[in-house]
């Protein structure tokens, strides 16, 4: 299976995202609409008042040649480069090496919990690893990544070390969170992963809340070069939740610089998307708030990064909230503990043969960008990352006694701190409690 | 209700210089609240508002009042009702180093949002290990007002003080207010600042000090409002005027009460309840809300558990009624604690029966 876009199955009408009659997105016609949004909105950056055409992902299939070439967005029209590549050779290893990072520390996440090293809850993500490459090697690393339980991966491909991931599946005290967050709760303040959310939909605020702070830091505290950009990652069954709308309302009312990353793999646990949902179409939520609403597959990684490019500069130039809806499907259960018996097999068929790293390496052959030797010496490479991984999470302790205790509050004395930034307890002053009146 | 209150009897020589001294200066609770966020949002610029109706409408109980017209819209951010949504924004700014203080109409209304406060700001520093820290501040009327229902009228400070890595504060007094705001919002840690709406209005004398732009009280520090030494009683909020009143009613019957305000439920002030009531030896508990589990419970099992052998009566609760709020003005009065239930308690433990009279 090429990577041309005719033999892919996709019988959905391709989306654009404008609201109605065509009339473009003009970043204007919130402020007008609204009486009174904040006025960083209307605030006189050069980013405001950029014509802002409307966001399209419009690529009819009868267009596309079935030649490796694919067409080239651009300001949304189309042009057909017969000659580029998408990739160059450099960014198709990358590519290659993360996707194979991603599902060779999943399957060793497997293995090990077989073998009693990890335990809990364990949420893998075989099969998606298109979208997470697609986006994060887009990203910079003041870049901010919220996700849910399925964050290994994310974590990964933003940066975070394999051994600091595998240990703090491990529980052990050299994870990235020493062993207090676990499989669900990824953190990492140098990698800007900021979890790591187990409840579904208790991400996207947060990461609003991400995007809110760099607009704020950026008009408000006047900093210069804060244009950092914020992905939310979730699934197909968090579009249902009301969290979800309301920060599509927010985040489309303030213009904040979010892309809402729909990982919709079908299924929650053993619940259809289209047994729960009403309009099962996710991309189409997003016009109704103000914003773009694409649809991209997400299991072939040079569409979505394609898409990802887009919304990306979109929301560094400050034009707002992009709704990514990426389809997708996960290879193995919802998490170790799911049987996995509601899924068709036929229907597990049909996407493993879809497999985005086969998609890649095929990709990668045809236009001659990679050789089998190299990309064997890729999977060697990641073979011995994750050994060493492991074998490092092995012999790291595990976190003290003393640790129980200790992380609860940044300030531990419970006192506040006071205007000279000590800790108000240590100032002999206030530690009696009482001022007279 | 609105009589300023005397917190302690003033030395007869100063009331005849009160005159012509730089006298005590008077100041609603909502005056105290205003001018602490005005204060703490000139000095750092990371700190704003967010909440329903608390820019363009000046605050739903005019807390905010002019402090849109005075930092902007980018700073006093008027939200759709959308709480669990604004609160975890908040939280994410917060994740990010700025300051939010977030207000929500009720404390009711943060049920709404209360996976946010919990999973995401309470336990984000402990589960980060100590990487992401979250300087947020949830701010709003907490516990009954006037005749608003079952659904409006609840206290959650038991509920939010169970959770390690919030804290929680309950001020009193217009001091307690300016003094606990601004330490909240300079702490780097979520404060979750539960105040009452009936207190609002109410005038408090406030002292030079607690004017200053720098006036801060420690988080986690208990004022003993008024000294005794035959029963302590604990109280928070609105309840710390009810107790001064029965401690008042007390006095006259020979019953010298302490009357602690307790300012902090989590971290709790366990050293200077124990402390009051090895010296008094009885102890009361006030609170306005359910007793299943409250505030109370867990003063009185700090108390077993640290001072036992210096209890000479059992531990009183004096809470609200087991049910929620009703409608009615005169079962609304006897859902919520009222004076003469703290009176009879302490007279209680000090094994004077009602209403016999009190013997010496």
């Amino acid at each position: 299976m090429s990577f041309s876009a005719t033999n892919f199955a996709q019988p959905r009408p391709v989306p654009v995202g404008v609201r109605s009659n065509e009339k473009p997105l003009s970043s204007d016609a919130s402020r007008f609409r609204f009486r009174g949004p904040p006025s960083f909105l209307g605030s006189p950056h050069s980013l405001r008042f950029k014509p802002i055409p409307p966001f399209k992902l419009a690529i009819p299939h009868s267009q596309r040649s079935a030649a490796s070439s694919v067409t080239h967005i651009a300001n949304g029209k189309m042009v057909k480069s017969s000659a580029n590549l998408l990739i160059t050779k450099e960014e198709g290893l990358e590519l290659y090496e993360d996707m194979i990072l991603g599902r060779f520390f999943e399957d060793m996440c497997a293995q090990m919990y077989y073998r009693g090293k990890m335990f809990g809850f364990v949420h893998l993500y075989n099969g998606q690893e298109a979208v997470s490459t697609g986006f994060f090697k887009l990203l910079k690393k003041e870049d901010t990544v919220v996700s849910t339980y399925r964050d290994h991966v994310h974590a990964l491909s933003k940066g975070v070390p394999a051994r600091a991931v595998m240990s703090e599946l491990f529980g052990k005290a050299t994870g990235c969170c020493r062993g207090q967050g676990g499989s669900m709760h990824m953190f990492s303040k140098e990698h800007n992963v900021i979890g790591g959310f187990a409840f579904i939909g208790e991400g996207i605020p947060v990461a609003t809340g991400a995007a809110f702070s760099s607009k704020y830091r950026r008009e408000v505290l006047k900093e210069a070069g804060a244009d950092q950009v914020t992905l939310a990652f979730f699934g197909d069954g968090t579009c249902n939740n009301g969290q979800f709308y309301e920060c599509l309302n927010m985040a489309a009312l303030w213009k904040l610089p979010i892309i809402f990353v729909v990982e919709n793999n079908l299924w929650a646990i053993g619940m259809s998307h289209l047994r729960a949902t009403s309009d099962p179409e996710i991309w189409k939520k997003g016009p109704a708030f103000g914003m773009p609403g694409v649809h991209v597959d997400g299991m072939d990684v040079l569409k979505v990064r394609e898409v990802a490019k887009e919304a990306i500069e979109r929301a560094r130039r400050g034009d707002g909230p992009t709704l990514v809806e990426c389809e997708t499907y996960r290879f193995r259960g919802h998490s170790l503990a799911d049987p996995d018996e509601l899924r068709d097999p036929a229907e597990k068929a049909r996407y493993a043969a879809r497999d985005p790293i086969s998609a890649l390496k095929k990709y990668l052959f045809e236009n001659k960008l990679a050789s089998e030797q190299e990309l064997k010496s890729i999977e060697k490479k990641i073979d011995e990352v994750l050994d060493d991984a492991v074998e490092y999470s092995d012999e790291s302790p595990l976190p003290p006694r003393s640790q129980l205790l200790e992380n609860v509050f940044a300030d531990p004395k419970g006192f506040g701190i006071g205007p000279d930034g000590k800790y108000r307890c240590e100032d002999p002053k206030f530690t009696q409690g009482t001022a007279h009146v | 209700m609105l009589r300023a209150i005397r917190h302690k009897s003033i030395h007869p020589a100063f009331c005849a210089f009160r005159a012509f001294s730089s006298a005590a200066k008077e100041m609603t609770v909502r005056d105290a609240l205003n001018s602490a966020l005005d204060e703490e949002m000139s000095a750092d610029p990371k700190v704003f508002l967010m909440g329903e109706e608390v820019g363009e409408y000046q605050g739903a109980y005019k807390i905010t009042k002019g402090l849109l017209d005075k930092y902007g819209p980018e700073r006093v951010l008027d939200t759709p009702i959308t709480e669990a949504g604004f609160a975890g924004i908040g939280v994410g700014a917060a994740y990010y180093g700025l300051r939010p203080v977030v207000e929500f109409m009720t404390f009711n209304f943060s049920m709404q949002a209360i996976d946010h406060i919990i999973n995401s700001a309470a336990k984000s520093y402990y589960m980060s290990a100590g990487q992401i820290s979250v300087p947020i501040v949830f701010r709003g009327p907490n516990g009954a007002a006037a005749g608003v229902g079952a659904q409006h009228s609840q206290c959650y400070a038991a509920w939010f003080a169970a959770c390690p890595g919030l804290k929680v504060l309950t001020p009193y007094s217009s001091e307690d207010a300016r003094g606990l705001l601004k330490a909240a919002i300079r702490d780097p840690d979520p404060v979750v600042f539960l105040e009452n709406e009936l207190l609002y209005g109410e005038l408090f004398p406030v002292s030079a000090e607690v004017l200053d732009s720098s006036f801060c009280l420690p988080i986690g520090k208990a004022k003993i409002e008024r000294e005794g030494k035959d029963v302590t009683i604990t109280a928070y909020s609105k309840m710390v005027g009810y107790a001064l009143k029965a401690a008042d009613i007390l006095a006259k019957e020979g019953i010298s009460a302490e009357v602690i305000n307790l300012r902090s439920i989590r971290p709790l002030d366990r050293s200077t309840i124990n402390a009051s009531v090895r010296k008094t030896n009885r102890l009361v508990t006030v609170e306005e809300s359910f007793p299943q589990h409250g505030v109370g419970a867990e003063i009185c099992t700090s108390v077993v558990e640290e001072s036992f052998g210096y209890l000479d009566a059992p531990v009183e609760r004096i809470a609200g009624a087991d049910v929620p709020m009703p409608y009615a003005a005169n079962l609304e009065r006897m859902a919520v604690p009222q004076v003469e239930d703290i009176v009879r308690a302490a007279k209680r433990t000090c094994h004077r029966s009602v209403p016999l009279a009190a013997t010496a």
